[in-house]
């Protein structure tokens, strides 16, 4: 069996088995709570409600496995969304020469990528070469992309995008929603890179013990920008989605989402001060909070409950994570 | 010297006292008494048990057996604070000061004067700090911040602490290897003022010199036993050092015929400047290792062995100069990963902290040095992995129950030969080893003394630093003595005594009295 990396004593299998066993017991009482809960329909919601959320918690496990953290990546995602939607309408124009650049669909795509490439980047060299710590750093960028955010779309929403951009967020293959095939492909993706390349085998030296990694000759200013600015790319494409769903691209988009995507992270399993976690891990923890808010819906629980719950959720798993380590 | 006979009224007394830790007898019935008015200096390499005995009379942990006296009434200390009530306080090397609240505060942390409302009393702390610091002669204003002062002014601050606990036996652990010659002169008063207040003092220090001026009785442990305990007049410093190291030369595993080669590594006016004190931590240090060649570094604590191998592995690019060749090339190292490329490989001191990511496995600890050669197409190949790691493992002798299994779970002897193993599968020309067999249980260590002949057969230059007299007579085919930042010696494997080696790490290079 191909060892995987920080996943390996007895104990931890077990926490990662616990959140599995809760999910279970979840999907089993809800599914005799409400005849609407196991159905094809409902779990293609669920799965389609949590791919964003999947997409920014991947790139925070990243960020959290190497030892940092990133609160920005909400309003990152609201930044490239707003500039795929605004692109995509108004393109940008060069009066000097008399023409209006169009971009495509292709094209905006391409551009929230990369508003989310350059963000995430800046937020690495701010830590790498200004020594920022990482909460710090990303606290700014927070403000910062919020307030790009503002600027650029004038404080008001960007709509009507046209059905081929908002194929993205509400389209179908091969009877999945769009969604899910992206959450699908980087989830895909990235347990490839954290399990079978040197950059991700790296990240869990980094985030495990920096002083040995150093030692051991890695690079580890060039491992954390790497790692930041994949997970600004990642916040891009959420950015993208979410526009896409919703036709619109508004200033307010992502606000706390960061929050959601660490407690996903967390339920997961990832340590919290690096070097343990997986991203399979992370995806059962947006199963999770992903099934249990769906449930609460059904079950027409008031929405505010919702979150006290999620809260509950999260210091319960890291509570039972905690104290299987200790037993150690 | 101090005026009181030295027949006074004896303070603190440790009698019989134990102790062991898994693997090691740090103690073994040790006797120890500290007397009003009178500096008890306890001296003793590296691992002679004075760390743990101080550890003991602070209240860190309890005796296994032996009693520890207050003025003749056992005690028995659950936690340190209970031993600064009993008046016991100890100044540690690593000061524990809060650094960013001032002197004041620091003096009375834990204490501060409260009025009836429970508020503090800033102005009353303040005054009574300051008629502290006058007492102790430091010119500082009581509301500095401690990060702001010198280390030598530090080192009374916290004096001032214990005795405004009215302390009345105070234990100074090394405390003159981060100060100046100046701050020396400063304590060496501050002790005689102590000692006309009537207050005990132990005194642990390698730096004989400083004895003179302040010792009164002196102690003396060796391999966690007491060797000597008598008035500090009654002795010379060469029977110091003899019963400081007078031991039988154990055979631990001899090293066959070196069969040393071309020069390898060729060091030459290595210099390492402290960035904070200004001074020199290493100073203008030479010298060559062959191929084939295992040289040993032996120096005492603050000596400068580790700095000087990580001034070697590229680590203090800014504050360091020097030349370095290998194989008569000139090389630039200035980042571990120059270090590495130019063929070298450091095996750190602390293998927990420095050595081994812990979380991850025995394969992914060994294999990180070493992914560019099992990697193919940019994906990690575990079966080429897996493969590399267990040769390894078989070479070294490494037991485990599985290579997936985290390396937190090896016995210490085993994480270094992990730790060895990831150099190894480097395939360097040159191995510094800091401190490689620390800790680990005896037959690990045959082991490893083992490997180090071996590769030194394959045609390796190692650089073996040790502060264990034993091993650094019997492993190296040439010893170098480090004292306080510069080479003092020499010796050919054969030549040399422990005598000589610790007279060496000892006396740092400055003329005999």
């Amino acid at each position: 069996m191909q060892p995987k990396s920080g996943v390996h004593t007895f104990a931890e299998r077990l926490a990662r088995l616990q959140s599995l066993v809760a999910l279970a017991l979840m999907v089993l009482a809800l599914s005799l709570l409400s005849d609407k809960f196991l159905t094809v329909d409902n779990t293609l919601n669920v799965l389609r409600q949590i791919s964003i959320n999947l997409c920014l918690s991947i790139g925070m496990t990243l960020v959290i496995l190497a030892g940092g953290i990133d609160l920005s990546v909400g309003s990152v995602l609201a930044l490239a969304g707003a500039v795929a939607a605004g692109l995509l309408k108004q393109g940008i124009a060069l009066p000097r020469f008399g023409v209006v650049l169009q971009f495509t669909v292709f094209g905006v795509m391409l551009a929230a990528l990369a508003v989310g490439l350059v963000l995430g980047w800046f937020n690495g060299l701010v830590i790498t070469r200004f020594g920022l710590p990482p909460f710090v750093a990303t606290l700014g960028m927070l403000s910062i992309a919020r307030g790009l955010t503002m600027l650029w779309t004038g404080g008001f929403p960007i709509t009507g995008l046209g059905p081929s951009f908002g194929f993205i967020g509400t389209g179908h293959w091969l009877g999945l929603p769009m969604p899910v095939w992206v959450s699908g492909l980087l989830v895909a993706g990235f347990v490839v890179v954290t399990r079978r390349t040197r950059f991700g085998r790296y990240l869990y030296a980094v985030g495990g013990n920096e002083r040995a990694a150093i030692l051991t000759g890695l690079n580890v200013n060039r491992i954390k920008l790497w790692v930041y600015t994949l997970g600004g790319g990642l916040a891009g494409i959420a950015g993208l989605m979410v526009t896409a769903r919703l036709d619109s691209a508004t200033p307010t988009a992502g606000i706390s989402y960061e929050l959601d995507s660490i407690a996903a992270v967390v339920i997961g399993g990832t340590s919290l001060s690096g070097g343990r976690g997986t991203v399979l891990g992370t995806v059962l923890g947006c199963l999770l909070i992903g099934v249990l808010n769906n449930g609460l819906v059904l079950l027409q629980v008031s929405p505010f409950w919702q979150q006290v719950i999620k809260g509950l959720v999260i210091l319960i798993a890291v509570a039972i994570d905690r104290a299987s380590h200790k037993a150690q | 010297m101090s005026n009181q006979p030295a027949n006074t009224e004896v303070l603190l007394e440790a009698r019989g006292v134990s102790k062991s830790f898994p693997g090691v007898q740090a103690l073994d019935r040790v006797d120890l008494a500290v007397r009003r008015g009178r500096l008890n200096a306890v001296v003793g390499e590296n691992g002679a048990g004075k760390s743990t005995l101080m550890n003991i009379l602070a209240g860190v942990f309890p005796p296994d057996s032996g009693e520890v006296l207050v003025r003749g009434q056992p005690v028995r200390f659950r936690n340190p604070r209970e031993a600064q009530r009993a008046g016991i306080a100890i100044i540690f090397q690593e000061l524990n000061l809060v650094p960013d609240l001032t002197v004041a505060e620091n003096i009375f942390l834990g204490r501060e004067p409260r009025n009836r409302f429970g508020l503090l009393e800033l102005a009353r702390m303040n005054a009574e700090a300051g008629v502290w610091l006058r007492e102790l002669e430091l010119d500082v204003d009581p509301r500095t911040p401690v990060s702001r002062l010198r280390v030598g002014a530090q080192q009374v601050v916290e004096i001032a602490k214990a005795l405004a606990f009215n302390s009345q036996v105070l234990i100074l652990d090394e405390p003159t290897s981060a100060i100046t010659k100046q701050e020396v002169e400063v304590l060496v008063r501050l002790i005689r003022r102590l000692k006309e207040r009537g207050v005990g003092l132990i005194y642990i220090t390698h730096k004989l010199d400083e004895l003179p001026p302040i010792a009164d009785d002196l102690t003396v442990l060796r391999d966690g036993r007491l060797v000597g305990a008598r008035p500090f007049a009654a002795t010379t410093r060469d029977e110091i050092i003899r019963m400081m190291v007078g031991r039988e030369l154990a055979e631990l595993y001899p090293r066959t015929e070196c069969l040393a080669g071309a020069e390898l590594l060729s060091v030459k006016g290595l210099s390492l400047m402290r960035p904070r004190s200004r001074e020199l931590a290493l100073q203008d240090v030479s010298f060559t290792i062959r191929r084939g060649e295992v040289v040993g570094l032996f120096g005492l604590m603050g000596a400068g062995r580790t700095e000087l191998l990580q001034t070697l592995y590229g680590l203090y690019p800014h504050s360091s100069t020097g030349e370095i060749r290998l194989e008569d090339q000139l090389v630039s190292i200035r980042s571990p990963r120059d270090a590495i490329e130019a063929g070298l490989a450091l095996a750190p001191e602390d293998r927990k902290a420095e050595g081994l990511v812990l979380a991850l496995s025995v394969t992914e600890n060994a294999t990180l040095a070493s992914l560019e050669t099992t990697q193919r197409c940019g994906f990690l190949q575990p079966a080429r992995e897996r493969r590399l790691a267990e040769s390894w493992v078989e070479r070294l002798g490494i037991k485990l129950a599985s290579l997936d299994a985290p390396v937190r779970n090896l016995s210490g002897g085993n994480q270094q030969k992990v730790v060895l193993a990831k150099w190894l599968a480097t395939a360097p020309q040159v191995l510094l080893l800091d401190e490689p067999t620390r800790g680990i249980d005896i037959n690990a260590k045959k082991q490893i003394y083992g490997l180090i002949d071996e590769l030194a057969h394959d045609g390796l230059g190692i650089l073996l630093v040790s502060s264990e007299l034993p091993e650094i007579l019997a492993i190296p085919d040439r010893i170098l003595v480090l004292a306080e930042g510069r080479l003092t010696a020499e010796f050919v494997r054969g030549e040399a005594t422990e005598e000589a080696v610790l007279r060496a790490a000892l006396l740092g290079g400055k003329p005999e009295r």
